[in-house]
């Protein structure tokens, strides 16, 4: 009986039928393609490089110490000088209710500050340009921290399940529970504060997020029947999480990433506020708006820039993120198409 | 087919969430034989507890108690080596081809997965050779090798599936429900690989479905199933030409007859399954030689006499 | 429910059991804490080893504070000597909790209105500029808003006092800068929310049915999106309880937040502690009302519990 066969009917069955015609895209090349038609997070993508690319290349030009040094003898001549572009712009000549302060203090002529100067004469320009790198490094490396701890954490739960899930879930659960503040001050206060400790502590608060967000995805892609098919074949756990479950729930991690990134800028400014974050001299988005809060009525300029800088890069982060996870999954909804 | 058990499956228990209320009972003191060289059929409805079986065959789940014998070793107790030659020697086709390939692998990659694993290829080359033979075996273009997943129709990545399948050159092969995502032409050529691939590799399949008239065609036994329990275990002609058990006659008379003369007078035969409930004892008695169903010691006698 | 309620608590007591003890342990070793600090006078440590029992087994001091947190003693102030914080505490947690819920009762209603707004005109001019707003609120730190607020319309523009919280009109300004950031929050959880219940099988439906759009928004999308936004009371408090011990230190409001930030600053450990149990508790009661509540509206979630 083993000799009879279907006999397929209408087409042959060649290999020619089993050509594919359409050019090959792969999901990055496929995502990429969406996301340059939404004009407002390429926008953002570009304002996000461009920020970036002249805070790093501002590097070798302008040191930490350079932003926070002034010269204590100077101190009358330089303080607190509104910001003065050097051209025939209102409210950018250097004027402070009509008085022109660069030459009441004798500032040598030629000499403007684009972005004015602090109680103690520093270049805001400056402290700003090195506040967003601090801020920036800061965001970026704690929430690299989260991407790491929240994906091997969540992997490794969801992958796991039974009673070692719950009881990491138990952990997770109560750990949320504590409220942020509280966490940030019992720990800066252990450690001191400083941009490690403000590191350490939006880290220990902000993997939760995504190791929930990781453990979801895990739980659906691990009952995959291609992940069944990679243990059927003998491969190990961790290779399966590798090379099957991360790069599937990739588009998540990166999307959870830029969304975290601004969260932490926001953090380190209220950590900063709260007196737990950034310590003077060093300057960081969220410092310098500290160090300006009492002087709001006199000089609000100086937390008028900084909270500009801050606001318009946590948003640039969020719009990429968003317009990112439309362009990953088209059907999420959101705006897009 | 030969008289060598391959695979020997005793008394086989495995309950979901046992002890809690919502415990399922998904195989409830199976015991099978599979020979080698045969194509061992297993039919029944969604639910029956025939995947599960499959799964835990290839030691994806932990049965609560029974044993299960490939090649006379106990596959439950494998470890480290033992489990790796086995998990080189027994392979799974799966159902839904969407999700039984990987969308960010290449094909090759796909296929290549096991060989990678195993370590059977010398270098590159081979790898890419051995993938080309593959996808020549599977009557797949080669030149798509570098192509990925989404791009091909679901008959094309089930023999994607069936690749990567065969590129450890396993003995064994559980085939759950392979066909039943595909469209009826589509079917017919997997089906029609399958058997060919069969013969020329020397493979013995245990093929899942819950369409009788599929598995009548391809297999040389059939286990009928139902509620985690087999009832009915025989050759294809017997079971298909001389069903005993009740629900066996019921799934028979269910199958749709492509004649619209005879179609219409085809009386589907309702099932009653409350004998399978009554408490009594039962176990599998051999009613014609080689026709084993499940029974009490009366229910036999009464089928043996006809 | 009963046995998910007390499961709950079971771990609510937990919770704040771990961070009594991670404060006590803190107590221990911080230097220039209660316990250790060179300033402190003879009579002072001799007081302070009474109260917490010096003398004895660290257990037995861990367990003195236990038994002394759960009556709400956490001792004395460092920098107001004799002030009992617990009594600092109780004056000055009402006016915070003024101001957390009146953020919240501004802030959600509308924050539901808008997302369930821009959900109905997906993907229309209006729901883009509403998302750039809300996406702008959500960038903007609470404590920042509150000091623009402040610059705008206190000093540039005198309509609000510029601080304190002795009037309706001077709790305008702080309530604003907390509620708008519970607006955006809500807006876009509620718009995601109802996205997804407009796309499914049932809505579908309801319009295949025939009915108009409002009935359909009104009668299924609402209420569906409504549950979820009840599990967001845990993690809008946890925001409150950060943004109002800013919001209340720019605008100097009495509240427990403005105690808590300059005792940071003072290094006011006993009123730190304090603080920070006091906020684990109102954050834990928070969280268990929002599951309450949630269990209540949703029927799915009464029989199995909510794992």
């Amino acid at each position: 009986m083993a000799e009879k066969t279907f006999q397929v009917v209408g087409i042959e069955s060649s290999s020619d039928n089993e050509k594919i015609q359409k050019p090959s895209l792969t999901f990055w090349q496929d995502a990429w393609r969406r996301l340059k038609l939404n004009k407002v997070a390429v926008v953002s993508m570009w304002f996000l490089i461009a920020i970036s690319v002249f805070t790093i290349v501002m590097v070798p030009f302008l040191s930490q110490q350079q932003a926070n040094k002034f010269n204590p003898n100077e101190i009358a001549t330089y303080k607190d000088l509104p910001p003065k572009s050097g051209l025939p712009i209102p409210g950018w000549e250097g004027k402070h209710d009509g008085d022109d302060l660069y030459s009441d203090q004798n500032v040598p002529a030629g000499k403007n500050f684009i972005l004015g100067t602090d109680d103690t004469g520093r270049s805001v320009a400056k402290r700003v340009i090195v506040g967003i790198r601090i801020s920036l490094t800061i965001a970026i490396v704690a929430s690299l921290g989260d991407l790491i701890i929240g994906v091997s954490f969540g992997v490794f739960s969801a992958w796991k399940g039974g009673w070692i899930d719950l009881i990491l879930q138990r952990f997770i659960e109560i750990l949320s529970s504590v409220p942020f503040i509280v966490i940030v001050t019992l720990f800066t206060l252990l450690l001191g504060a400083g941009i490690w400790s403000v590191i350490i502590s939006l880290i220990l608060t902000g993997w939760i997020n995504m190791a929930r967000q990781i453990r979801a995805q895990t739980l659906s892609v691990k009952e995959q029947d291609y992940v069944l098919a990679a243990t059927v074949l003998g491969e190990r756990p961790l290779k399966i999480a590798m090379k099957h479950i991360i790069p599937n729930i990739s588009s998540t991690i990166i999307v959870q990433l830029m969304m975290t990134i601004p969260q932490a800028i926001t953090s380190e400014a209220i950590l900063s506020a709260l007196g737990l974050g950034v310590q003077p001299p060093t300057s960081s988005l969220g410092s310098m708006i500290n160090d300006a809060r009492d002087e709001i009525q006199y000089y609000p300029y100086l937390v008028l820039i900084p909270g500009t800088f801050l606001v318009l890069i946590s948003l640039a982060f969020y719009l990429f993120g968003d317009g990112l996870r439309d362009a990953f999954d088209p059907k999420s909804g959101d705006s897009g198409d | 087919m030969t008289d060598k058990k391959l695979l020997e499956v005793k008394n086989l228990n495995l309950a979901f969430n046992p002890g809690n209320a919502n415990e399922v009972k998904a195989i409830d003191n199976v015991s099978f034989d599979i020979y080698e060289g045969e194509v061992f059929g297993l039919v029944g409805e969604s639910g029956s507890g025939k995947t599960t079986i499959g799964r835990t065959i290839l030691k994806l789940y932990e049965p609560q108690s029974g044993e299960i014998h490939f090649e006379g070793k106990d596959v439950l107790k494998m470890k480290s080596v033992e489990l790796r030659s086995f998990r080189k020697d027994a392979q799974m086709i799966f159902q839904d081809p969407q999700a039984s390939l990987n969308g960010r692998m290449k094909v090759k990659d796909i296929i290549a997965e096991g060989i990678d694993i195993h370590h059977l290829a010398k270098n590159k080359e081979d790898r890419d050779n051995q993938v080309e033979h593959l996808l020549e075996l599977v009557g797949l273009n080669k030149d798509h090798s570098s192509r990925y997943p989404y791009e091909f129709s679901g008959g094309q990545r089930q023999r994607i599936g069936i690749a990567r399948a065969l590129a450890v050159r396993p003995k064994f092969i559980i085939a759950d429900e392979p066909i039943s995502a595909l469209d009826v032409s589509i079917q017919a050529q997997v089906v029609n690989l399958m058997k060919q691939l069969q013969k020329q590799e020397k493979l013995t399949y245990l093929f899942i479905a819950h369409d009788l008239s599929m598995v009548k065609y391809i297999s040389d036994r059939i286990g009928v199933m139902h509620w985690g329990k087999i009832l009915e275990i025989g050759t294809s002609d017997e079971v298909y030409g001389n069903p005993i058990h009740p629900y066996t006659k019921s799934l028979l008379s269910a199958i749709p007859i492509p004649d619209p003369q005879e179609e219409l007078s085809r009386k589907p035969i309702e099932y009653d399954p409350t004998s399978e409930t009554d408490g009594k004892k039962r176990e599998m008695h051999e009613i014609t030689p080689g026709h084993f169903v499940f029974s009490t010691d009366e229910e036999a006698a009464e089928f043996a006499r006809g | 429910m009963a046995k998910y309620i007390l499961k709950r608590i079971l771990m609510m007591v937990l919770t704040v059991f771990i961070v009594t003890a991670l404060t006590f342990v803190m107590m221990q070793w911080m230097p220039g804490s209660p316990f250790n600090n060179p300033k402190l006078s003879a009579s002072q440590i001799a007081q302070l080893s009474k109260q917490y029992g010096l003398s004895k087994p660290i257990w037995q001091q861990f367990l003195n504070y236990l038994v002394n947190a759960a009556h709400f003693n956490f001792g004395t102030s460092y920098i107001n000597t004799g002030q009992s914080v617990s009594l600092m505490i109780s004056q000055r947690l009402p006016v915070s909790m003024e101001l957390g819920i009146q953020a919240l009762i501004l802030g959600v209603p509308l924050g539901m209105y808008i997302g369930t707004y821009q959900a109905m005109r997906k993907n229309t001019a209006r729901d883009y500029s509403l998302s750039i707003i809300t996406l702008f609120f959500t960038a903007l730190p609470d404590f920042l808003l509150g000091m623009l607020l402040m610059l705008f319309f206190a000093i540039d523009m005198p309509i609000f006092p510029i601080t304190g919280w002795n009037s309706w009109m001077s709790s305008v300004l702080p309530t604003l800068a907390l509620g708008m950031g519970v607006i955006a929050f809500v807006a876009r959880f509620t718009r995601s929310q109802t996205l997804e219940t407009l796309d499914s099988d049932q809505i579908q439906l309801a319009y295949a049915k025939g009915l108009d759009e409002g009935q359909v928004i009104m009668k299924h999308a609402v209420r569906n999106s409504l549950i979820p936004v009840l599990t967001l009371l845990g993690p809008l408090t946890a925001g409150l309880l950060t943004g109002s011990a800013l919001i209340e230190t720019i605008f100097s409001i009495p509240g427990i937040g403005n105690q808590f930030v300059s005792s940071i600053s003072s290094k006011d450990y006993p009123v730190i502690m304090g603080t920070t149990i006091v906020y684990t508790i109102l954050l834990q009661v928070m969280i268990l009302l929002g599951d309450i509540a949630t269990a209540i509206a949703d029927p799915r979630i009464r029989l199995g519990g909510k794992d």
